[in-house]
């Protein structure tokens, strides 16, 4: 870079460029938070499912599963598994209360976590919610 | 041993440096067990789950990155200050508090059950937990914060007084930065999608926004120091630099809220902006090789010089190519979460963030163990050769798993798709070839490690 562009037009521009940027990202996000309730089935936020995201985090399923498509990617994506099994929230606990506590040899596995009844129910509710946000139109097919 | 140290309390960011490596060498064996289960499932299951085999793996990279930074820190702010540092007492009470939190919840992880930790260090308090990257118990969490805040003082009671560089300044804006967006890992909403949302402000700003001042900063002065190249260009560059990733990446959010439930808006704006996120990176590649091509000097720290062309070229390569080719949203559909993002994340890291904390490492440990200002001869070469392995080996643990990443998404994705399960089956043999190059990766690691006391032959060196 020649002389004609100083080291005080590039500390401007680092300036006047971050600030600009880092109010218009607040500008959005105002926006984003405020038209949320379109498409963020907050709706749907009952204190069942507020406790399912409990239990989610507690036992850390996001250490194996993607859910809307974050997490890892060791094990199937769950933002959707509600509608891969049918709409069933029993399916969902049925598959959860049945993993066998010492895996299954030579497959991936998932740990039994001995979940109570209450909790089952949260989860499996919480995994309904999540499935019915607006994800404009993700995953492309129900595998996920 | 004679001592080269300019400043003293240079001197603390010493066993910054050896936890860090330390900590890298956990991180890496715990990648090789998850690798491992990728293809044998029940490896190690139940006593080692893949959840936790994960959080001890990337949780270790961001705390040894930390370490990394915060000896940088320490090493370069008194020299760039021109005076010592405030406290070097507290610099290595914070070292002993951080490195206390780090393995006691690394321990946590391995020897209790997760929800067992979550309701020990008393999560429903203050529930932050069970959040990717985000795993730590509240407490280490708080444990971080006031790391951070005490690093922070430490250093503005150096620069506030002493001299002020653009490295310092800029090294200092990207840890204050850090911190500051730390406490969103906080701000834990029953709302899923406003979680998601603010989480990214953890994640995404740091990797691709205050960490690139430190990159940056750290990366500037490496230059200053082995090339003797002038100060008033490298600033200029720094400032450029920072400004265009700032201009780029903070709306560059924008590529993480297609598919969350958030305003549409976002595929347009967030696709425009990231897909500019490369510029930053790839002006730190012309920086590095301007540099050398220019250089003044021949400094004898030859091994630091090729990290440094190095970080330039891998930091482009894993954040700049590797994150375009699933940054615009029409892609994105189709390869958000699957292996294409553990590729990019993987080259990324190792690009960028792992690869400028082994240069300043590499420039400071011979100041720091007073062998003058460059390790020996086979010294050296015993570390260019850890530079090849461990760089190449990433390279194809990034095409393994970007091959991996290709089919899953023709197989699973396309039309009514097979199930996931099914598809992993499928692409195992990418999967035995990543671990291949990962045990590739640890004996580069190794010999790292080996290089550091490997001797001299020659009775004396200049
Ligand atoms: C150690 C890794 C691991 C953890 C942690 C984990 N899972 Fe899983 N999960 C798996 C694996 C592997 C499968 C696929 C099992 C199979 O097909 O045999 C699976 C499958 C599922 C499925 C069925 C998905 C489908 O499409 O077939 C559901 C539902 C599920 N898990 C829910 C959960 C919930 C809820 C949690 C947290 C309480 C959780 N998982 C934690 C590994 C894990
Ligand atoms: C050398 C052998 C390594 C192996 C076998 C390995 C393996 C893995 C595996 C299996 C995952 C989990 C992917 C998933 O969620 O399903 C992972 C995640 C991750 N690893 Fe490694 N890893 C290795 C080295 C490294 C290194 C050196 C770095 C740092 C640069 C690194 C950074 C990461 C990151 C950032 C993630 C999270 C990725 C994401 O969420 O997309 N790993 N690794
Ligand atoms: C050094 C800088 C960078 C690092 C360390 C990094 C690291 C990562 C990691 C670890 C993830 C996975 C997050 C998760 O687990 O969900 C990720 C995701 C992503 N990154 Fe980067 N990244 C960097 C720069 C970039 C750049 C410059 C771009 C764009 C050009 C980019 C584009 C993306 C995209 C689009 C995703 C989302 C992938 C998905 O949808 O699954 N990244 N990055
Ligand atoms: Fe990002």
């Amino acid at each position: 870079m020649s002389e004609i562009f100083s080291k005080s037009m590039a500390r401007n521009i680092y300036f006047g460029g971050s600030a600009f940027f880092i109010f218009l990202f607040l500008g959005l996000t105002w926006h984003t938070v405020k038209v949320l309730p379109e498409t963020d089935n907050s709706a749907a936020l009952t204190e069942e499912v507020i406790l399912g995201k409990k239990v989610w985090e507690d036992n850390n399923c996001i250490g194996c599963h993607t859910l809307l498509g974050e997490g890892a990617y060791f094990a199937p994506e769950l933002g959707n598994v509600y509608k891969r099994f049918g709409n069933s929230t029993e399916a969902i606990k049925g598959f959860i209360k049945s993993r066998p506590v010492n895996g299954i040899p030579g497959r991936r596995s998932m740990p039994q976590f001995n979940l109570s009844e209450e909790e089952l129910n949260a989860i499996a509710e919480f995994l309904k919610y999540s499935s019915e946000i607006d994800t404009s139109n993700w995953p492309p097919n129900i595998q996920g | 041993m004679i001592n080269t140290l300019k400043y003293q309390s240079q001197a603390v960011a010493k066993p910054y440096f050896i936890a860090a490596i330390g900590l890298f060498v956990g991180q890496v064996l715990f990648g090789l067990i998850m690798g491992l289960q990728y293809v044998w499932g029940d490896f190690l299951f139940p006593e080692i789950p893949f959840n936790v085999a994960r959080m001890v793996h990337t949780n270790l990279l961001i705390v040894w990155l930390l370490f990394g930074f915060m000896g940088a820190a320490y090493y370069l702010v008194p020299e760039e200050s021109q005076r010592e540092l405030h406290s070097p007492k507290l610099a290595i009470a914070l070292f002993w508090v951080f490195l206390a939190a780090g393995v006691l919840t690394i321990i946590g992880y391995l020897s209790v059950p997760y929800a067992t930790l979550a309701q020990i260090t008393g999560n429903e308090f203050l529930p932050t937990m069970g959040r990717e990257f985000l795993e730590q118990p509240t407490i280490t969490k708080i444990g971080i914060v006031i790391v951070a805040l005490g690093l922070l003082y430490n250093l503005a009671m150096t620069i506030l007084p002493g001299r002020k560089t653009v490295v310092n300044v800029v090294l200092m804006t990207g840890l204050i930065g850090l911190a500051v967006f730390f406490l969103f890992s906080f701000y834990n909403p029953d709302n899923l999608v406003k979680d998601k949302y603010f989480w990214w402000w953890v994640v995404h700003l740091w990797v691709e926004g205050v960490w690139e001042l430190i990159l940056g900063s750290i990366l500037a002065y490496v230059l200053i120091k082995t090339t003797g190249i002038d100060r008033e260009v490298v600033d200029k560059w720094l400032y450029v630099i920072i400004a265009m990733s700032f201009i780029t990446g903070i709306i560059g959010t924008g590529h993480h809220y297609f598919w969350i439930g958030t305003a549409e808006y976002w595929q347009p704006l967030g696709s425009i902006f990231s897909a500019l996120e490369p510029i930053p990176f790839f002006m730190m590649t012309l920086l590095a090789f301007g540099a050398v091509g220019k250089r003044k000097r021949d400094h004898p720290n030859k091994a630091t010089v090729l990290w440094a062309l190095g970080t330039g070229v891998m930091s482009f390569l894993g954040a700049g190519v590797w994150g375009f080719l699933h940054t615009l949203a029409p892609v994105n559909y189709f390869t958000h979460g699957t292996q294409i993002t553990a590729a990019h994340g993987h080259m990324a890291f190792y690009g960028a963030y792992v690869m400028i904390v082994i240069t300043i490492i590499s420039y400071a440990m011979p100041f720091l163990r007073g062998t003058g200002n460059a390790a020996n001869r086979r010294a050296q070469f015993t570390e260019m050769w850890s530079f090849w392995l461990m760089t190449i080996s990433m390279v194809f643990i990034t095409l393994f798993l970007t091959g991996a990443g290709i089919l899953q998404v023709w197989l699973q994705r396309f039309d009514d798709g097979q199930p996931f399960m099914v598809v992993q089956d499928k692409i195992a043999a990418f999967y035995w070839l990543r671990e291949a190059a990962g045990v590739v990766f640890l004996i580069g690691l190794i010999v790292y490690i080996i290089s550091f006391f490997v001797k001299s032959k020659e009775p004396a060196e200049a």
